[in-house]
């Protein structure tokens, strides 16, 4: 990654400052102080009783979690393509919408002949296996159409490439279902309801969110590394010609790859609708930005990185205005919470490049 | 019937693109509008144009390099009518779904006046038939063109372009020929043109093309082959500048301000350009140039904004603006220096969205005016003229125009500098360009900063014109469109932003503007989208390609390791000579 640390100092010794470091660390040390500066106003305000109260920030922490959770399934699926095909597939946030608006078709339909609120879960799950199917449906056509092709491209083609379906993908969506927003059903049952777990009153929504976060990760997991296609999947984003010379169908496993990827974007598209209860075209974008930027937080590559890089950024976004910049007294901060997300992007990327739990990355992986 | 499954496949293809093309209620749209007198209309000709192409591919057959494709009649003809049928089955099968069941709660444009235009007004099961009948003939259309020797399909695409254009193009053609009684001739009342005049200008296309098909071409290798500064190359150039001139004096006023919204485009473009194009840095939040450049401008010269209104004139503000520009490209260049490739698009893009939120948020409002905008702002003042400004677009062009050749002229004498060269070796590979003494760090940021003042020229200009300005011209769409524009045109062309700007923005619209084309307003993102993606499929060096640009996409094409064939042929191959 950087290229004067591969680089040796000049036989004089002497000492050669480079401006461009000097920036970046001015940049480190400027983000650091505003954080300290703007946490600890915002402590003082805290103190003093003003600005949210406990149960506030509270609520604040349980819903900016599963907000992060979300992002970290749709991370899930940007950290697997990138780790097998070294790309960004832009039109990632744009297969968890497709997820999610068709899944909105089956909750109306659910919905109006009753049955969304006798048998809650029973309805919930079939929406699930429609928002599934409907997201690993969409990134398998994606893959076969726009990307096969360009396997052996120079690097910036698939991007663009992405964005290009990304694109068609959000105005196809428009051009069938309009251009509206529309309403989801309420969650039925105990899931429109408050649980108190711990003595902590929880959405049950959110708390479905946790659960089904936790679950499909324990589930993408074990498939990715006890699975005999699993490890498929890992040998070929290791070296795809040695993979395929081992035998292992490249095309097939990539394929794989997007299925899995597409899959856990339709389970983040029925938990977000269910959360958010609106759905319309453009849902994806922002969401599919905020996941990558998680799955580049985590370490991209990397599965729990992209999870805990999801939840990070969830915090990040939820909490960081109101701690950070409320401090600094900056008025109306959470107009501001995507500009932090961006901005908690950059940051990682200038402090560490590789992610939390990234390996260190050579400058040629990283390009 | 040759490769009957190619054939099956193309037929599903066309089915589901045409199914498609139903679903989204294009056809039910764009059928409102006339093309000729008296039923053919543009829904019928952009839903039959699929099965007519299909027709020539199902024709042509796989591609194979080793076989030249069979011209021959019958069979042709044959593989263009079972695909065709095929689509229409499907179609149909599509079409008598929507008739059967509701589904306009989720869908609005699958109603039954949807179903009404695909059956040609015959209800269901009789217009049903008459889809597939349709579909066929088209589709075997397709396979009869296939078959015709080079000339008489040359001449079919000449004579169908033009009776396409001239209809499609009635209000640019009815503006600049200003013919009362001609027009009146040609076109029906409600618009469309009567047939024997469609016929007319078709039969003119084909002779036209058939006559002087070798003299043009021939002029065309001429011109090619010529010196750079010889006499026919200069008269050209001379030509071309005298109709740039001359033209926006006789266009009328929508044509005017449509060339205004291309040119800021190409502006833009050619910045991007630089950027993308010759350093090969994707920048997805280039459109935060063009807003600093059009705050900057608004804030500097609208004496009612905000905080800050020195109310300076346009003139003195644009060294200004150029300088903030300069210092933005500065800005976000420094701390994106050691990214690549994808990171440096994602991190930009989030430099722009973060411009566009902080412009809108009410922290900055004070100063930029939040969701308000910056209002009156004042046009550009020009001596003996008075103040030019978007209400006078018939002069507001030329100042557009004096810019875009001035961006034009720093696009290509720096493609051939000392710099433009570093950034070519730089685009190709950063660690061979530096190990030959390219400071990259210089390099990229001056790629940066040139993108930026061209932006910035584009921002204030926008300003200028539109005198209030609103963030929401700066999303990220604009950045992705001008994106789309620089490939669609052919990345590091200069001719080739200003093509795909005047096929883009002229013709399909802008993404607050319109094009000649506004029947496509609702289906234009999807349309660039798709192009997009069949541009980077089966044409990545655009339009009017860069010389070297081609050379690098399709010089290797020779070799083993082409990737713009099918790679895993290949490497099949090679595994088998390995053992």
């Amino acid at each position: 990654m950087t290229s004067t640390a591969t680089k040796l100092p000049p036989s004089g010794r002497r000492f050669r400052f480079n401006w461009v470091d000097g920036f970046l660390w001015f940049v480190r040390i400027a983000a650091l102080i505003t954080i300290v500066v703007g946490i600890t106003g915002s402590v003082q305000n805290f103190m003093a009783g003003e600005g949210l109260s406990a149960t506030q920030w509270r609520d604040l922490l349980i819903s900016s979690t599963s907000t992060g959770l979300m992002y970290g399934m749709i991370a899930l699926g940007y950290s697997m393509v990138y780790g097998v095909l070294g790309f960004i597939n832009f039109a990632h946030g744009e297969v968890f919408m497709a997820g999610s608006m068709v899944g909105f078709i089956g909750a109306t339909l659910l919905f109006d002949s009753g049955f969304w609120d006798s048998n809650p879960f029973a309805a919930v799950f079939i929406v699930l296996v429609i928002s599934m199917i409907t997201s690993t449906i969409v990134a398998v056509l994606v893959e076969r159409i726009a990307y096969r092709p360009l396997r052996n491209a120079p690097r910036l083609i698939p991007l663009i490439t992405s964005i290009g379906v990304s694109f068609f993908l959000q105005y196809a969506f428009a051009g069938l279902f309009g251009f509206s927003t529309r309403s989801y059903p309420p969650a039925p049952g105990a899931l429109g309801e408050e649980i108190i777990i711990f003595g902590i009153p929880i959405q049950g929504t959110k708390l479905l969110v946790f659960v089904v976060a936790i679950a499909s990760m324990i589930g993408l997991w074990y498939f990715v590394s006890r699975t005999k296609a699993g490890r498929a999947m890992r040998a070929v984003a290791e070296d795809k010609e040695i993979a395929g010379l081992m035998g292992i169908d490249v095309d097939k496993t990539i394929v794989l790859t997007f299925a899995v990827g597409g899959a856990m974007a339709g389970v983040a598209g029925l938990l977000w609708a269910l959360l958010f209860r609106v759905v319309d075209n453009l849902m994806g974008f922002l969401p599919g930005l905020k996941a990558f930027t998680a799955a580049v937080l985590g370490g991209i590559g990397n599965l729990p990185g992209a999870m805990l890089g999801g939840v990070l950024l969830g915090l990040f976004e939820g909490v960081g205005p109101l701690l950070v910049l409320d401090g600094l007294g900056i008025p109306a901060v959470s107009q501001l919470k995507d500009a932090v997300a961006f901005a908690a992007l950059f940051l990682v990327l200038i402090f560490r490049p590789s992610g939390l739990l990234g390996e260190r990355l050579g400058s040629e992986d990283r390009a | 019937m040759r490769n009957s499954p190619y054939t099956r496949m193309l037929g599903l293809i066309s089915g589901v693109v045409m199914s498609f093309i139903a679903a989204i209620g294009m056809v039910e749209n764009f059928n409102k509008r006339v093309l000729i007198e008296p039923f053919v209309t543009m829904g019928y000709v952009v839903v039959l144009a699929v099965p007519v192409l299909i027709g020539i591919l199902a024709a042509r057959g796989k591609p194979s390099p080793l076989e030249e494709p069979a011209r021959d009649t019958g069979p042709n003809l044959a593989s263009g009518l079972v695909a065709g049928l095929i689509g229409g089955l499907i179609t149909s099968v599509f079409v008598a779904l929507v008739d059967t069941f509701d589904m306009t709660e989720f869908f609005p444009s699958m109603r039954p006046a949807m179903v009404e235009e695909m059956t040609f007004g015959f209800g269901v099961p009789a217009g049903l038939l008459v889809l597939i009948a349709v579909s066929g003939v088209a589709g075997a259309l397709g396979g009869l063109i296939f078959a015709q020797s080079d000339a008489i399909r040359q001449g079919i695409t000449q004579a169908v372009a033009w009776v396409l254009g001239v209809a499609l193009f009635e209000a640019v053609v009815a503006d600049i020929f200003e013919i009362d009684f001609l027009l009146d001739l040609i076109y029906a009342k409600n618009g469309g043109l009567q047939p024997w005049a469609a016929v007319i200008i078709g039969a003119l296309a084909w002779w036209l093309s058939a006559r002087y098909r070798g003299t043009a071409k021939q002029f065309a290798f001429t011109v090619r082959d010529s010196e750079p500064k010889s006499r026919i190359r200069r008269s050209l150039i001379g030509i071309a500048i005298l109709a740039v001139i001359v033209l926006p004096l006789l266009l009328g006023g929508i044509v005017n301000e449509l060339l205004i919204n291309v040119s800021f485009f190409i502006l833009m473009g050619l910045g991007l350009n630089i950027v993308v194009g010759y350093a090969g840095l994707l920048d997805l939040g280039y459109v935060a140039f063009f807003a600093v450049g059009a705050y900057g401008t608004g804030v500097l010269t609208s004496s009612f904004s905000p905080t800050i209104n020195p109310g300076l004139s346009w003139w003195f503000a644009l060294p200004i603006v150029m300088g903030l520009a300069a210092l933005a490209g500065l800005l976000v260049g420094t701390p994106v220096l050691r990214m690549r490739g994808d990171y440096l698009a994602i991190v930009t893009l989030g430099f722009g969205e973060i411009v566009r939120i902080l412009l809108l948020s009410d922290w900055l409002t004070p100063y930029f005016g939040g969701a308000q905008g910056v209002r009156q702002i004042p046009g550009i003042p020009v001596p003996f003229l008075g103040e030019v400004s978007g209400t006078r677009p018939e002069l507001f062009i030329y100042l557009t125009m004096i810019f875009v050749f001035v961006a034009g002229y720093i696009a290509y004498r720096s493609q051939n500098s000392r710099v433009g060269r570093s950034w070519a070796a730089m685009r190709e590979d950063e660690d061979v360009a530096e190990a030959t003494g390219i400071s990259t760090v210089q390099a990229k940021l001056l790629a940066f900063i040139t993108g930026a003042i061209v932006a910035s020229f584009a921002g204030a200009l926008f300003a200028a014109k539109v005198g209030v300005i609103f963030t929401n011209s700066f999303k990220v769409l604009t950045s992705i469109i001008i994106l789309v524009v620089v490939i669609v045109g052919g990345m590091g062309s200069i001719p080739g932003v200003a093509v795909g700007a005047f096929v883009l923005i002229g013709i399909l619209g802008g993404p607050t503007s319109q094009g000649l084309l506004f029947e496509f307003a609702e289906y234009k993102l999807l349309i660039y989208g798709a192009l997009l993606v069949f541009m980077m499929l089966k044409r990545p060096e655009g339009l009017w390609p860069s010389v070297r640009r081609s050379r690098e996409l399709h010089g290797d094409e020779l070799s083993q390791d082409a990737w713009l064939d099918k790679a895993g042929e290949f490497k099949e191959d090679d595994a088998e000579v390995a053992t």
